[in-house]
């Protein structure tokens, strides 16, 4: 069976990575373990100068570094042959470039541990604060207001011009923030057809319990903030709207802002039970933070970090059978901000 | 053991401590490779997109819905009122002209072998006369074959506790068995089980209706997830019938799509994308299970910044 | 020999420069520059390596990026985004990944850099604090580099945010959710930025292109040079040790075995995000697809240095305060805002706090083990516990699908968790620290210290080195 196989290859990888974590841990301490044995004894005894010089004079470490030098360039240039002759794969080009980096890496620091003198010196640190430098300096520049009589009307003077300056140069920011009204407005009113994202409106015989529809205003754009929206059927015995909205939901279909009134992500998650009972109930869930609404209650919050409830659209169905916006929004979609007004429900 | 363990960490190796080190980054690189990526897709030949995989749609309207045979007589006691949200609502309608479907299977032998396997296996809590239990389990009458498929052939049911949710696993029998079960569910009315041709569908589609209706709950790759109350599954075992017979019945919590709202064309598209996500163009290199910056983040901690830091470590000194 | 020659010519070299500059001097007391010899102090130059890589890696990217929202329909090589509506600047980095020639490659590199360099300051921070190396008279360095540490996360931020995927818009969506709940100002605020209401006007893609390719590296370039400048100026920080004082600096100097191995570190910094980025993928933006604002997908993250805040806008329970139905703070500002607000002033004030707790006010060069200050070590291991505790619960949704844990469930015990935790690690890293300090064992090495020397006499004697060098560090310490 296909699932039992792809089971058994599970719990082999579970146990091969098991052991290959195993192995990094002790090929990791091993990999220490003789610069420690090493470290230890050479320890400089308290007092002592630490100061010293040594000359490695180790052939074998300048063979090594050339021959990774070597092996560096021949990487390299493998790096313009991919680029030229194998279609630039990006796998090959990163392995070329990246193995001739950490080859001239390698020889760099090799010749930096064994090639070249090795050396510990001792170094005085430097005094950062000399009293004496200190007082010449406060001196020189005090020394600079003087034979000033009236220093007080120049320094205010001087911060009223700073003062009128600085306001100067900030202005223009105010320049780049549009008219704050764009805040409250959406491209639904009264009347607009609710379409799917291909322009077909929705007809509400077609509006099924248990699915969900995405609906976009017509001849409306789409990429609005406020454009999106969720509309679902509930049975008559899931739908406990509060009583000024009991005519927002014709034949038992609801409409919400899909913008979730958290942090303004779009809500996707439906989730409709097949036999209630023996699971949860109906929700919209955002995926960004999980807040959960009701759809039956006027997007009432069930769950998560949201503020407010859902906001809702008053449906109507036309003549011909299609859902059209019964009205605006009653309240502001999208997150909130300072003084944004709550629904009722 | 633990002292075993420890004593076989430190003991001090004879090996060149450049190999030491080489082998604990490799090692290390593999441990996390391993580690990061539990379920990575199937071998490139398997999938990368082939329509081929899974079963082969026919596209047949089966009219032969065969009534409801004996069944057995036992009458089960008489229902309680329902709760309410148990209405069923999200039963398959029978299918619009030019949808594809699989015929049901019906023979006197497969409907006697369903019965006792039903008997058996499903009646404790759907009753043995299909009408469910209160609380326990829903009706059978007129689901047709679909969900009844989807949800064996997928190894969902039989559930042990009817409160969980049922999850994805090794299906308890046979697709022969399956067969059975599937004839004797649809001898009580319902429609033939939906499926999808994924060679019929259109890539480019797929993603954009995937994108606009599955990726909010089961990741825009199809790796499955989370809604508050319910797990979300990967979709990567899915074969193209299980995924039209979910997409038009919404099997759990998951909502119903009907040909309304996907038509046949959308739907193969949709089947041709979820087997595309098996082996999903990964030209970047190694995947990490297209999950996104979880992965990314800890293979920048583990992989890229702790190798940094390794060899910062060897060429620093450290204080006794 | 050649040796002669190469002597002529370096010469040459030499002569040159101090002829017109005068530069000898200067070039000795470099050469001679003393490093103190720490692995963990070369983790700064990690995070300084990789932001060169990030340099010269993005001023490729600029090159074909192009920050405009008009849509258009893709027509590119890409079969499964054929004839999908999508922004300008969506289309050009997905050319970018396509079309050009080892673009995808540089593109890897550079987010991969991206997330590296955040990562080093972070664990540069952590070494920081824990040995006390912000103390006077590196407090004013200290500032600075908490002050990258914020731009680079903005930073990081912006980059994510301009591809135009599904990804940077729904990260961008809470990013004006965060600005908007700013109380009093932040609707007037996010305006300003946007432009408009999200997803914003036209402006708004090049305002965050010239911010991300601009401004902050500008403002990061200066800063580090700063840094750096300061550093020279003061010298390294040392751990206590066999004569090492606070008035002396003992190590490597700079020419050549440093400048060697510093090299060597800086090379292989990049060629491990050379193969990681050729090797591993890194936002697959073509998989995400378009960002349209009624978009979104399961299990969306941000990179992960933005971890943190998802985890605080996910933990935070649903409280806003309202006057009669108005609303006062909305409840993105103390996951998005404040959250980070505290933190950064917690990390800004520490200098301050302990000295004036400790009424230590004098010049520090040697570094404390973090065993011999318990209290900040254990106030230090507190703060990063909640810090970290609130990060991870940004992923709780992913591993809540691995391990088949409830996701609300999870909620409610992080809840409290978050507040528990740390008071747990601070009373259990305060005993480890006490109970360390008398042991005198390494943390992480099993050594016990004990020698065994031959004295002249002929006898034996077993002398213990770390109590050894204790006794160096008490008296250095009280120098």
């Amino acid at each position: 069976m296909n699932d039992e196989h792809q089971a058994r290859r599970g719990n082999l990888r579970r146990l091969a990575s098991m052991i290959a974590a195993l192995l990094t841990a002790r090929a990791v301490r091993a990999a220490f373990a003789r610069r420690r044995a090493r470290a230890i004894p050479t320890t400089a005894r308290k007092g002592e100068d630490p100061s010293r010089r040594e000359l490695p004079r180790n052939r074998r470490a300048e063979a090594l570094v050339a021959l990774l030098l070597v092996c560096a360039g021949v990487f390299a240039f493998g790096f313009t042959v991919v680029y030229v002759a194998a279609g630039a794969s990006t796998q090959l080009l990163g392995i070329a470039l990246g193995g001739a980096l950490a080859l001239v890496a390698a020889a760099a620091i090799v010749a930096g541990k064994a090639v070249v003198p090795q050396e510990t010196s001792v170094e005085e640190r430097g005094v950062l604060l000399d009293e004496e430098e200190l007082g010449e300096v406060i001196e020189i520049v005090e020394s600079g207001g003087e034979g000033i009589s009236r220093r007080a009307l120049l320094a205010g003077a001087a911060g009223l011009a700073g003062a009128g300056v600085l306001t100067a140069a900030v202005t223009p920011l105010a320049s780049l923030g549009p008219d704050l009204d764009a805040i409250h407005q959406t491209p639904w009113r009264r009347g607009v057809r609710l379409v799917d994202d291909q322009g077909r409106p929705y007809s509400a015989a077609d509006v099924q319990i248990g699915a969900f529809y995405n609906a976009l205003p017509e001849h409306g754009e789409p990429d609005a903030f406020g454009s999106g929206l969720l509309v679902v059927k509930l049975p008559p015995d899931l739908i406990h709207l509060p009583a000024p909205r009991r005519a927002w939901a014709p034949e038992g279909i609801l409409a919400y802002s899909k913008i979730c009134p958290h942090a303004g992500c779009a809500i996707s998650l439906y989730r409709y039970p097949t036999y209630q009972p023996t699971s949860v109930g109906p929700a919209f869930t955002c995926p960004c933070h999980y807040s959960t609404f009701s759809p039956g209650e006027g997007g009432r919050l069930m769950f998560g970090p949201a503020g407010r409830a859902l906001p809702q659209l008053p449906l109507m169905i036309d003549g011909e059978g299609n859902l059209r916006a019964a009205a605006g929004f009653h309240e502001d979609i999208g997150p909130s901000w300072w003084s944004v007004r709550r629904s009722q429900s | 053991m633990s002292g075993l363990a420890r004593r076989w960490l430190t003991r001090r190796a004879r090996t060149p401590r450049a190999l030491r080190g080489a082998a604990a980054l490799l090692t290390g690189t593999a441990a996390l490779l391993i580690l990061a990526n539990p379920r990575s897709p199937q071998a490139n030949g398997a999938a990368s997109g082939s329509p081929a995989a899974g079963p082969r749609a026919v596209s047949a309207p089966a009219g032969s819905v065969s009534p409801a045979a004996a069944t057995g007589g036992v009458s089960a006691p008489a229902a309680a009122p329902e709760p309410p949200g148990t209405g069923r609502s999200k039963l398959p309608e029978a299918p619009a002209p030019g949808e594809r479907t699989v015929p049901t299977p019906s023979s006197p032998a497969l409907l006697a072998e369903g019965r006792s396997l039903y008997a058996e296996g499903c009646s404790s809590c759907h009753g043995l006369d299909l009408k469910g239990r209160t609380r326990m389990a829903p009706s059978l009458i007129g689901v047709g074959a679909g969900p009844v498929d989807f949800y064996l052939s997928t190894g969902r049911m039989p559930l042990e506790n009817p409160h969980e949710e049922p999850l994805r696993t090794t299906p308890l029998y046979s697709p022969a068995r399956i067969r059975a079960l599937v004839a004797f569910v649809s001898s009580f009315g319902g429609p033939p089980a939906p499926t999808a041709d994924a060679a019929a569908g259109d890539l480019a589609l797929g993603l954009h209706d995937f994108t606009l209706d599955c990726a909010g709950c089961h990741q825009i790759v199809g790796r499955g997830g989370l809604t508050i109350g319910a797990v979300v599954p990967e979709l990567q075992s899915a074969t193209p019938q299980q995924v039209a017979e979910a997409v038009r019945m919404g099997p759990y919590v998951m909502p119903h799509f009907d040909s309304k709202q996907l038509d046949q064309h959308a739907l193969d598209s949709v089947a041709r994308y979820v087997l595309w996500t098996r082996a999903p163009s990964d030209r970047g290199g190694w995947g990490i299970s297209n999950l996104g910056p979880i992965p990314e983040g800890m293979v920048a901690w583990f992989l890229a910044f702790l190798s940094m830091v390794i060899v910062a470590r060897l060429i620093g000194e450290r204080t006794d | 020999m050649t040796l002669g020659r190469r002597d002529r010519r370096l010469e040459r070299t030499m002569r040159l420069g101090e002829e017109r500059l005068g530069a000898s001097r200067a070039i000795r007391w470099a050469l001679r520059y003393v490093f103190p010899d720490h692995w963990t102090f070369l983790l700064g130059e990690i995070a300084l390596y990789a932001f060169i890589v990030l340099v010269a890696t993005g001023v490729f990217l600029t090159l074909y990026y192009v920050p405009s929202d008009s849509q258009v329909i893709y027509r590119g090589p890409y079969e499964l985004l054929q004839g999908q509506q999508m922004s300008e600047a969506y289309r050009s980095v997905l050319d970018l990944s396509f079309n050009v020639p080892a673009g995808l490659l540089i593109r890897q590199v550079h987010h991969w850099a991206a997330d590296v360099f955040i990562a080093a300051i972070v664990l540069h921070l952590i070494r920081i604090f824990f040995t006390g190396a912000y103390r006077k008279p590196r407090d004013l360095n200290y500032f600075i580099g908490l002050t990258m540490l914020m731009l680079a996360i903005l930073e990081g931020f912006a980059g994510y945010s301009l591809v135009d995927d599904l990804l940077s818009g729904m990260g961008l969506a809470i990013a004006y959710s965060v600005a908007l709940s700013i109380p009093f100002v932040g609707a007037q605020l996010g305006f300003l930025i946007w432009g408009g209401q999200f997803p914003g006007s036209r402006v708004f893609l090049p305002r965050l292109e010239i911010i991300h390719v601009l401004v902050i590296p500008v403002a990061l370039a200066v800063l580090i040079t700063m840094h750096l400048a300061m550093i020279m100026r003061q010298h390294h920080t040392q751990f206590p040790g066999p004569g090492r004082r606070e008035r002396n600096v003992v190590g490597t100097p700079l020419w050549p075995a440093y400048a060697l191995r510093s090299i060597g570190l800086a090379l292989a910094v990049a060629a491990v995000l050379f193969l990681v980025g050729g090797l591993i993928q890194i936002n697959p933006i073509w998989q995400w697809g378009p960002y349209h604002t009624y978009l979104s997908e399961n299990g969306a993250q941000p990179d992960w240095y933005i971890g943190w805040l998802i985890g605080a806008l996910r933990l935070m329970p649903n409280f806003e305060p309202t006057i009669n139905g108005h609303t006062i703070i909305p409840n993105p500002f103390w996951g998005g805002a404040l959250f980070p607000l505290i933190v950064f002033a917690a990390m800004y004030s520490w200098p301050a706090l302990e000295r004036w707790f400790t009424r230590d006010r004098r010049r520090h060069d040697l570094l404390d083990r973090p065993r011999d200050r318990p209290l900040r070590t254990a106030i230090g291991a507190a703060f990063l516990s909640w810090v970290v505790i609130i990060f991870a619960v940004g992923s709780t949704d992913r591993l809540f699908y691995r391990l088949d844990i409830s996701y609300t469930a999870q909620i409610h015990f992080w809840r409290i968790g978050v507040w528990v935790l740390p008071v747990i690690v601070f009373f259990a890293t305060r005993s480890a620290c006490r109970a360390l300090q008398r042991s005198g064992v390494h943390p992480l090495r099993d050594w016990q210290g004990e020698v065994v020397v031959r004295r002249a006499d002929g006898s034996f004697a077993t002398v213990g080195l770390s109590d050894d060098g204790d006794e160096e560090r008490r008296e250095t310490r009280r120098e």
